[in-house]
C-alpha cells in the first residue's frame, strides 16, 4: 500500500489548465519536493491535495483510502496538515491559541460542555496543552507563547505556521515554500527542523520548494514541474542535471 | 508590575488570572448588589438598561467581535425574543417556560438566518441580514394576531415561580443575574474548542478549513449561539419597555448595537461592558447635562455679573434639547473611537492599565502596529 499517491491529476481555470496529468507518490518517512518555475502550479497541487480545489481529472489516495471527494475539513482529520506560502496565521490572537486550534481535530468534547466547562473540558484543555507545549519545545518557540501573532516578526510567523501544522499530529505535512522571505541562517534552521520532523518524529513531508541548497540538503525525491506538466522525478541530483528542467529554468 | 508565575497549565484556563484579579471582580459584584440600596428609583432603571444592552452587546460581539460576521438585523432577533416571550406570557405559560420558549425560537430564527452566511462575508452578509431585519418588522407590523400590529403590546411585570418582580431593584437584580450568567457561558465557549475555532473563522477562513474546523456548522453555532442571547435579552427587553411596538425593532436599534460593540472594543467581553454602560447611559446624561448646563451656568453669570455666560448656557441647554442631537452625539463619538482608537473602551482601558502597571517606563510605542502586507488574497 502506497502512502500518499496522485494519480493523473488536472485541473482547469477556464481555458488554462493549471495542472496536467500529474502523477506522483510519497513514500512513508520520505521528504518529497516539488519544484518548478513560478506558475508552474505548484500551489496549485498543494490546494488539490488540500482539498480547496477540486480536481478536474485525477485522483488523490492517501493511506489507501479515496480522498478525492473528502471535504476540506476532514484532510486534517485524516492526518493531512498543512502551511501556506504567504503565512495563514490567526492574527489577533495569541501563538498559545493558534496552536490549541490546531488541537481542533482531537476535539472530545461537545458545544454544551463547553459552555459549561465541565471537568471533561478542563481535562481535554490540559491535554491540548501538553501536546501543543511539546511542539513548543520542539521549535523553541517557549518566549513567544502569549505573543499576539500580528506582533511577531516574519521569520518567527513563518515557524510559528510550521508549529501549528505539526499540533495537528499529522502524517503527511504539507509545506509550501517553508524558506520564502527567511534569511541565510533561518533557512539552515528550516533544513534541521525538516530533517527533525522525518527523523525524529517520523512524518513525511511534501514540500514545494524554490531554495535549490534546501531541497538537495532535506529531499529524498524531487518532481520537477513545468507549466503544469511533470518535467522529471528522482534524487536531486538527477533532478536538477536533467536536461528538461535546466532548459526549464535557463531557457534555450 | 506583577509577573504571574506559572506552575500548572490549569493556571492558563481559569476564570480569574490570579487572586487580585479574582478580588477585583467580587469588588465589582458587591458594588452592584449595593447599588440598588444607595441610588434612586430612576437610576436603577438606567442602570438596568445597562445589563439589558450588555446582553444584546454580548450577543453581536460573539457574531462580529469574535466571528468576524457582521449582522445589521440583531434588532429582529431581539422583537422575534421580546414579542414570543409577550405572547406566550399572555397564553398562561409559566415566566421561566415562556422565556425558554423565545430563546429556542430566535435561535432557531437564527440558524436559519445564518444559512446564507455559510456563503456570504462582509458588506453582502450585512445586506442579508439587514433584509431580514425589515422583512420581520413588516411581519411584527400585519401579523396582527400575535403582535397586535401598530396598536402594540402591553407587557406586565414578571412573575417568576409566583413571585412577582413589581419594583425596579428586582428586576434590576435579575437582569444583572442574566448577564453575569452569559458572560461566564460565553467565557466557557470561548476558553474551549469553540471559541477558538471562532477566531480562527474571523481570521483566515482557508486555514481554519485546513486546520479540521467544519466552516459551515460552525458558522451556524456562532449565529445560532448569538441569536439565542439576543431572544433571552428580548424576554427581558420586553419587560423593561413594559409596551412591544413595531417601530422599537428598527435598524436604527441594529445600527445602535454595532455602534456599542465597536465603541466598547471588538474581540473582547469587557468592551462588551463598556459599550453597554456608553449606549445605555449616554442618552440619560445628555437628558441630565440639558437641564444641569443651563441652570449652572445661570447661577454663575447671576453670581459673577457677567451675562454672556448665561447666554452661552442656555445656547447649550436649547442645543442639546434639538430633535436629533443625541443620534448626532452617538455618531460624531463613533467616528471619534474609529479614528483614534480602533480598539475601542477596552483598548483604551489596556493601554491605561499598562500605563500604571509600568509606571515611569511607559513607552507609547508599546502599541503602534507595523502594517504588514503577507495574507494570501489569492484563496478568497
Amino acid at each position: 500500500m502506497t502512502f500518499f499517491r496522485a494519480e493523473n491529476l488536472a485541473i482547469n481555470f477556464g481555458g488554462i489548465r493549471a495542472v496536467d496529468d500529474v502523477s506522483f507518490t510519497v513514500q512513508k518517512g520520505e521528504v518529497f519536493t516539488i519544484i518548478g518555475p513560478n506558475g508552474a502550479g505548484k500551489t496549485t497541487i498543494f490546494n488539490l491535495v488540500s482539498r480547496i480545489y477540486d480536481p478536474s481529472a485525477g485522483r488523490l489516495l492517501f493511506e489507501g483510502n479515496d480522498i478525492t471527494a473528502t471535504p476540506p475539513h476532514r484532510i486534517a482529520e485524516l492526518g493531512i496538515a498543512r502551511t501556506f506560502q504567504n503565512i495563514e496565521l490567526f492574527e489577533h490572537a495569541t501563538l498559545l491559541q493558534n496552536l490549541l486550534l490546531a488541537r481542533h481535530v482531537h476535539r472530545k468534547t461537545g458545544f454544551f460542555s463547553e459552555l459549561l466547562f465541565l471537568p471533561s473540558v478542563q481535562r481535554m484543555e490540559v491535554e491540548h496543552r501538553e501536546a501543543v507545549e511539546k511542539v513548543i519545545e520542539f521549535l523553541d518557540l517557549q518566549q513567544y507563547r502569549d505573543a499576539l501573532v500580528v506582533n511577531l516578526p516574519y521569520g518567527v510567523r513563518k515557524i510559528a505556521e510550521l508549529a501549528r501544522a505539526l499540533c495537528t499530529d499529522p502524517k503527511l505535512l504539507l509545506l509550501d515554500e517553508p524558506s520564502s522571505g527567511l534569511n541565510v541562517e533561518e533557512t539552515d534552521d528550516m533544513a534541521f527542523w525538516i530533517e527533525d520532523i522525518k527523523k525524529l518524529l517520523g512524518i513525511s513531508v511534501l514540500m514545494v520548494e524554490h531554495d535549490m541548497k534546501l531541497v538537495a540538503t532535506v529531499s529524498d525525491r524531487v518532481l520537477a514541474l513545468n507549466y503544469g506538466r511533470p518535467l522529471a522525478t528522482g534524487t536531486p541530483l538527477e533532478v536538477q542535471s536533467h536536461p528538461e528542467v535546466i532548459r526549464a529554468y535557463l531557457g534555450g | 508590575m506583577r509577573f504571574p508565575f506559572k506552575t500548572t497549565y490549569e493556571q492558563d484556563i481559569r476564570l480569574f488570572r490570579d487572586r487580585t484579579t479574582a478580588v477585583w471582580y467580587g469588588v465589582l459584584v458587591g458594588v452592584v448588589l449595593a447599588l440598588p440600596v444607595l441610588l434612586s428609583r430612576y437610576y436603577i432603571g438606567e442602570i438596568t438598561w445597562v445589563f439589558i444592552y450588555g446582553i444584546c452587546g454580548l450577543s453581536l460581539m460573539v457574531l462580529v467581535g469574535y466571528t468576524g460576521l457582521v449582522s445589521l438585523g440583531h434588532a429582529a432577533f431581539l422583537g422575534i425574543g421580546a414579542y414570543a416571550h409577550a405572547y406566550f406570557l399572555q397564553l398562561g405559560v409559566p415566566w421561566v417556560a415562556s422565556v425558554a420558549i423565545a430563546v429556542v425560537i430566535t435561535t432557531a430564527c437564527g440558524i436559519v438566518v445564518g444559512l446564507p452566511a455559510l456563503r456570504m462575508t462582509g458588506i453582502y452578509l450585512a445586506i442579508a441580514t439587514l433584509a431580514f431585519a425589515v422583512i420581520i418588522q413588516e411581519v411584527f407590523t400585519r401579523w396582527e394576531a400575535v403582535t397586535g400590529g401598530f396598536s402594540g403590546m402591553a407587557v406586565d411585570k414578571p412573575v417568576i415561580f409566583g413571585v412577582r418582580l413589581a419594583d425596579e431593584a428586582s428586576f434590576y437584580y435579575l437582569c444583572a443575574a442574566v448577564l453575569a450568567v452569559t458572560l461566564l457561558l460565553t467565557r466557557n465557549l470561548l476558553r474551549s474548542s469553540t471559541g477558538r475555532a471562532w477566531v480562527a473563522i474571523r481570521d483566515s477562513e482557508i486555514a481554519a478549513q485546513s486546520m479540521g474546523v467544519q466552516l459551515p456548522l460552525y458558522k451556524s453555532f456562532a449565529f445560532g449561539y448569538s441569536a439565542a442571547l439576543m431572544g433571552l435579552a428580548g424576554a427581558l427587553f420586553a419587560h423593561k419597555i413594559a409596551y412591544l411596538a413595531p417601530d422599537i425593532f428598527s435598524i436604527l436599534f441594529s445600527i445602535q448595537l454595532l455602534l456599542l460593540v465597536i465603541v466598547g472594543g471588538l474581540g473582547s467581553l469587557h468592551g462588551v461592558v463598556f459599550g453597554a454602560i456608553f449606549v445605555a447611559l449616554l442618552p440619560p446624561i445628555i437628558a441630565i447635562l440639558r437641564d444641569s448646563i443651563p441652570a449652572t451656568m445661570a447661577s454663575v453669570a447671576s453670581a459673577t455679573g457677567v451675562g454672556v455666560i448665561g447666554t452661552i448656557g442656555r445656547g447649550i441647554g436649547g442645543f442639546l434639547k434639538m430633535p436629533g442631537v443625541e443620534a448626532g452625539i452617538f455618531g460624531l463619538i463613533l467616528v471619534l473611537v474609529i479614528l483614534v482608537e480602533p480598539a475601542g473602551m477596552y483598548g483604551r482601558w489596556v493601554k491605561i492599565r499598562l500605563f500604571f502597571s509600568t509606571f515611569p517606563m511607559y513607552k507609547r510605542d508599546s502599541f503602534k502596529r507595523q502594517k504588514s502586507y503577507m495574507r494570501s488574497e489569492r484563496l478568497r
